[in-house]
């Protein structure tokens, strides 16, 4: 399909809640020379997901796994925003308005733009609103 | 002060008779039940065979197993239209361990927790509050007919709810209470943020769970009590098999209804009096599920000494179990249980430890369970629903509310041999 260039797969690593789990995780990533565009850690009763966006993520998965983490890709997509004020609520109010639930979210700030990830629960849909409204996706090829 | 004063201080030439005469009754009892019939024909012991209290040792024992085999009336020695009262305790797979009263079993369990109740000076001016649960647990029930007999004011509070126990220990002007010693503790403790004042109450009878003299000292300071200790298990009726008296060293058990013999538990072997080892225990009285050289599990000794207040020889107070069953808040749980109950949930794996705190003078436990691989979405929420769902499964089978933790896959030890899954850090106090 042609939206699937807008779909990113974000690995998501599950984590014990203890000290020296998330350098683990990133000398892992560092070994294998894999870059970290984004991250972020949801975190529950003593564990969390470790959550990333990394420009190998084949490579991560397979390298972590055989560390003996347990990962699992999720589909996220991204979505450019203006990074000055009202950036952040012009893309909003097109998910708003999309009808586009968000299971969550995170963003990071880059010398070109500023970019918000999602998790929805729908992305084909999710894909089709945004663009429907006017934002601006970014493509996958553009981090993996 | 004495319920029975005859029976409870006969003269041990009496009470070796009464024994085994009521020994000899026992083995007669149990030709009703299949497993004996079969254990005594194997062991080649017949029943005349029994001719001295020393005999007994030709007999091998019955094990918590051998009644859990039985599930559920398999040891029922009476026909179950005899059976007016059914009590369980938990199980290590899940099935719990049945046990069956006829009227008289009632009668006489009631007249020991009389005896009990008796000994520490209670009477029926006395104003009681049961804090402990009155469902299949047998310390409910077991301490409020024991309680009425003696014609106390029974209070049947159960458990929980410590605003409104306290409430009605101020009301009723409650002088008596009995529960678990952790919740006593915890009972002082709200009492004592809350600012209540408990000045009616002067005993506590404290069981269920091994408790040490420093905790004694303690619920003694804080509950303004005298605390006495009070030992049973189920298989032997319920609580009411042995208690402190007021020289509290010790505790009596009732030799003219309990056969007493302690064992090495490795060898099985007889030890005399002084020497620590397992309770094993023959109970003399029992009609709907006599049992022969029932192995509770229990360490303890038999004293050499007598006890000043006329009664027979006594047994020292708990100390710890001979297999691995835990203690928690009053229940009874066994490692095997938890392991029973994660084999069914295929969202986590089959290896487990289990931590025992106390927290706030109650019991808490905390079961670390490994993730199974396969089923990992990388969504939060996942976990979250997996982690409710081993807690509601535990709490359904333990009866316990239960802390889980999810920990990585391959994080747990995994043992050679005996497996060590059980660290118990409740300590002393």
């Amino acid at each position: 399909m042609k939206e699937n260039k807008f779909v990113i797969k974000q690995i998501s690593v599950f984590s014990e809640n203890k000290p020296g789990r998330l350098a683990a995780i990133a000398r892992a990533l560092q070994e294998e020379k894999i870059n970290i565009m984004a991250f972020s850690i949801a975190e529950a009763d003593g564990f969390g997901v470790v959550r990333a966006l990394v420009d190998k993520p084949k490579k991560a998965h397979e390298k972590l796994g055989k560390l003996g983490f347990n990962v699992a890709f999720t589909d996220v997509i991204a979505v450019q925003m203006k990074d000055e004020p009202g950036g952040l609520y012009e893309t909003a109010r097109i998910l708003g308005e999309g009808q586009i639930n968000i299971e969550y979210a995170y963003a990071y700030s880059g010398k070109e733009a500023a970019v918000l990830i999602l998790r929805v629960d729908n992305v084909e849909a999710a894909i089709a609103a945004i663009q429907k409204g006017g934002g601006t996706l970014i493509e996958s090829s553009l981090f993996q | 002060m004495f319920w029975d004063e005859k029976t409870e201080t006969l003269p041990k030439k009496d009470l070796e008779e009464l024994q085994l005469k009521r020994l000899k009754k026992t083995v007669a009892q149990v030709q009703n039940v299949e497993f004996y019939r079969r254990l005594l024909r194997e062991a080649q012991v017949r029943p005349e065979d029994i001719r001295t209290l020393a005999d007994i040792e030709k007999i091998p024992f019955t094990r918590k197993q051998d009644l859990r085999d039985g599930y559920p009336f398999g040891f029922f020695a009476v026909p179950i239209h005899k059976v007016v009262r059914i009590h369980t305790t938990s199980g290590t797979t899940g099935k719990p361990t049945v046990v069956g009263y006829t009227r008289k079993d009632l009668e006489t369990w009631a007249d020991l927790i009389a005896r009990n109740m008796t000994m520490v000076g209670l009477t029926d001016r006395d104003i009681f509050q049961n804090m402990v649960n009155y469902g299949m647990f047998t310390g409910g029930l077991g301490f409020h007919y024991g309680a009425e007999k003696i014609g106390m004011t029974v209070i049947p509070s159960a458990t929980g709810n410590t605003r409104r126990q306290i409430e009605m220990i101020q009301d009723f002007g409650v002088t008596a209470i009995h529960c678990t010693p952790s919740y006593g503790m915890h009972l002082a403790e709200v009492a004592e943020e809350t600012g209540a004042h408990l000045e009616s109450l002067t005993t506590g009878l404290f069981g269920a769970e091994p408790w040490s003299d420093a905790m004694r000292a303690e619920l003694e300071k804080k509950l303004g009590v005298t605390a006495f200790d009070s030992y049973g298990l189920s298989e032997l009726f319920g609580p009411g098999v042995a208690f402190e008296c007021p020289e509290r060293d010790g505790l009596h058990i009732w030799h003219d209804c309990y056969l007493v013999e302690i064992i090495d538990p490795r060898t099985g072997e007889t030890l005399g009096d002084g020497e620590r080892g397992e309770l094993v225990v023959t109970p003399l009285v029992k009609e709907a599920m006599p049992l022969l050289r029932y192995r509770t599990g229990d360490i303890t000794m038999r004293f050499e000494d007598e006890c000043l207040c006329g009664r027979a020889k006594k047994i020292a107070r708990i100390t710890g179990r001979s297999d691995d069953m835990l203690v928690i808040r009053g229940i009874n749980v066994f490692p095997s249980q938890i392991e029973h109950v994660l084999l069914r949930i295929p969202e986590v794996g089959n290896h487990f430890m289990v931590y025992v705190d106390r927290v706030n003078h109650l019991d808490e436990m905390t079961i670390d369970v490994e993730i199974n691989r396969d089923y990992f979405s990388g969504e939060l929420q996942d976990l979250a629903r997996i982690q409710k769902k081993v807690v509601k499964e535990l709490r359904d089978t333990l009866e316990l509310r239960t802390t889980v933790k999810l920990v990585e896959p391959g994080s747990l030890p995994r043992f050679e041999g005996k497996a060590k899954r059980v660290i118990d850090r409740r300590g002393e106090m």
